[in-house]
């Protein structure tokens, strides 16, 4: 075979491979994330018509949406609707509860302790590690900030 | 048995497929070779614990089968050559473990099938072995767990990205039958740097290639000779790229076909590239493709399985993909 280089071959890779049609999925993904803007709204509303006040109505929003994600997850239908609002479910706290149950769905194969317990945070470990060390830095750098 | 020019081997006592077989899932029986696959399964546990033992059961059933078909018993085979992409290739072990068959564990990636086929047919050739079979498998649920994300995560898969077919295939060698196998070309590992991990069928392109390349070299043979031309599971991107390397040194191939893109029907069951995994290739073969030499339909065939053979960890620390592809010529005569 003729000698080819890396950088030769990497460049009649990307010719031949199709690109993800960024436009339809930043259509379906704003579509669908303001859908769910739209359902927490709705709950808030809600919930606040049943008495609550507003802090109180948007933990009680937080909390049905990690449920509905959670039950959909468990009932195999969260990834059917995933594979076509992509970030659209993927920012919302719904990712977030998609990623805790799936691995936990998952790997109770390999035990509840060693299996569910040891890989429960697999894809949100990640999230969570930088999330929660970013939050600290912020917090920090406003603290200092406040003392001057 | 001889050794044809650096790469090819020769089989001067011509081992024969004796019988073979090939099993699979619910999305496999709903594409275009349904018909082809000896039992399919709608149930992606095969009513088993795991999906772990679901494809263990899918070795097992695939070569009882094959074995049976050949008209043998279990304890006629001399030798089992077994593989598939799991750690430690369990589904080879577990599936096997109750047969009482000697057994040689095998890993090629979803290169396994043609792997198989050339340790099984060297076995009989050389005398080592009356009757040996070669097996492989993979399964979706198990691929997708070990090497991607967990099944009920929601994420979109590229366009590059293939499925992995959970099926299996088996066959049964032996000396004197009709469907033979002439020629064997051991792959050599080639890597042109691709560390796309959704993007296997440019990092196999090139192995395949090379194969074919040296094959046509050493057997002084053109892709014209062959009736049909079959790789594993190249997929839509690694099938545009082979043409294209293949292209370069003079050499089109018109009588192509590729296991991962005829097992789906790719637009309407969403596959994006095609299928893949050992249990892709080791399908086809078994099924369609052997089923076809049967009816006489074709009668001389190259079938080249390929395999990247990278692993999660090599992948996370950035390493690129290497490339395999084992060819097998097939000929009824």
């Amino acid at each position: 075979m003729k000698k080819k280089t890396p950088q030769q071959y990497d460049a009649m890779v990307q010719k031949a491979s199709p690109h993800s049609p960024v436009l339809k999925n930043c259509l379906f993904a704003f579509l669908s994330g303001g859908a769910i803007c739209t359902l927490g709204q709705a709950l808030a509303n809600t919930f606040m018509l049943l008495g609550l006040d507003l802090k109180d109505a948007r933990t009680c929003v937080s909390i049905s949406l990690i449920f509905i994600s959670a039950a959909l997850t468990a009932c195999g239908v969260y990834d059917n609707i995933a594979k076509y609002a992509g970030a659209g479910t993927l920012v919302p706290i719904t990712g977030f509860a998609n990623s805790m149950v799936s691995p936990a769905l998952e790997f109770k194969s390999e035990g509840f302790v060693t299996g569910l317990g040891a890989k429960l945070f697999t894809v949100a470990g990640p999230v969570l590690v930088f999330g929660i060390s970013a939050s600290v830095l912020y917090g920090i750098v406003l603290y200092i900030i406040g003392l001057f | 048995m001889k050794r044809l020019g650096r790469y090819t081997l020769l089989f001067e006592r011509r081992p024969a497929i004796l019988g073979h077989a090939a099993v699979c899932g619910k999305k496999e029986a709903a594409g275009p070779l349904a018909r082809d696959f000896d039992q399919t399964f709608l149930d992606s546990y095969l009513n088993q614990e795991s999906w772990e033992k679901a494809e263990s059961m899918l070795q097992t059933e695939a070569a009882n089968l094959a074995i049976r078909k050949a008209g043998l018993q279990k304890q006629d085979i001399n030798m089992v050559f077994a593989g598939d992409l799991l750690n430690q290739c369990i589904s080879s072990t577990f599936g096997l473990r109750g047969m009482d068959i000697p057994f040689l564990g095998q890993y090629g990636a979803c290169s396994t099938m043609a792997q198989t086929l050339i340790m099984a047919s060297i076995m009989v050739e050389c005398g080592a072995a009356n009757y040996a079979c070669a097996v492989t498998s993979s399964h979706f649920c198990t691929a997708e767990r070990q090497f991607r994300t967990p099944l009920e995560y929601g994420s979109q898969r590229a366009p590059t990205a293939q499925w992995t077919a959970t099926a299996s295939g088996s066959a049964v060698l032996g000396m004197s039958g009709d469907i033979q196998v002439r020629h064997a070309t051991v792959g050599r590992i080639t890597d042109l740097g691709v560390t796309d991990m959704t993007n296997m069928g440019a990092a196999m392109a090139p192995a395949a290639a090379q194969t074919l390349l040296d094959f046509f070299n050493d057997t002084a043979t053109k892709p014209e000779d062959y009736d049909r031309i079959y790789t594993g599971d190249l997929g839509a991107v690694g099938t545009k790229l082979l043409y294209e390397l293949l292209r370069e040194n003079g050499i089109v191939l018109r009588n192509h076909e590729d296991c991962g893109l005829i097992l789906f029907n790719r637009e309407a069951q969403d596959v994006h590239a095609g299928g893949s995994g050992c249990g892709c290739s080791a399908g086809v073969l078994c099924g369609h493709i052997l089923n076809r030499m049967d009816r006489g339909e074709l009668k001389n065939i190259l079938f080249m399985a390929t395999g990247a053979l990278m692993s999660t960890t090599s992948s996370q620390q950035g390493e690129s993909i290497p490339g395999i592809a084992h060819l097998v010529h097939v000929g009824r005569g």
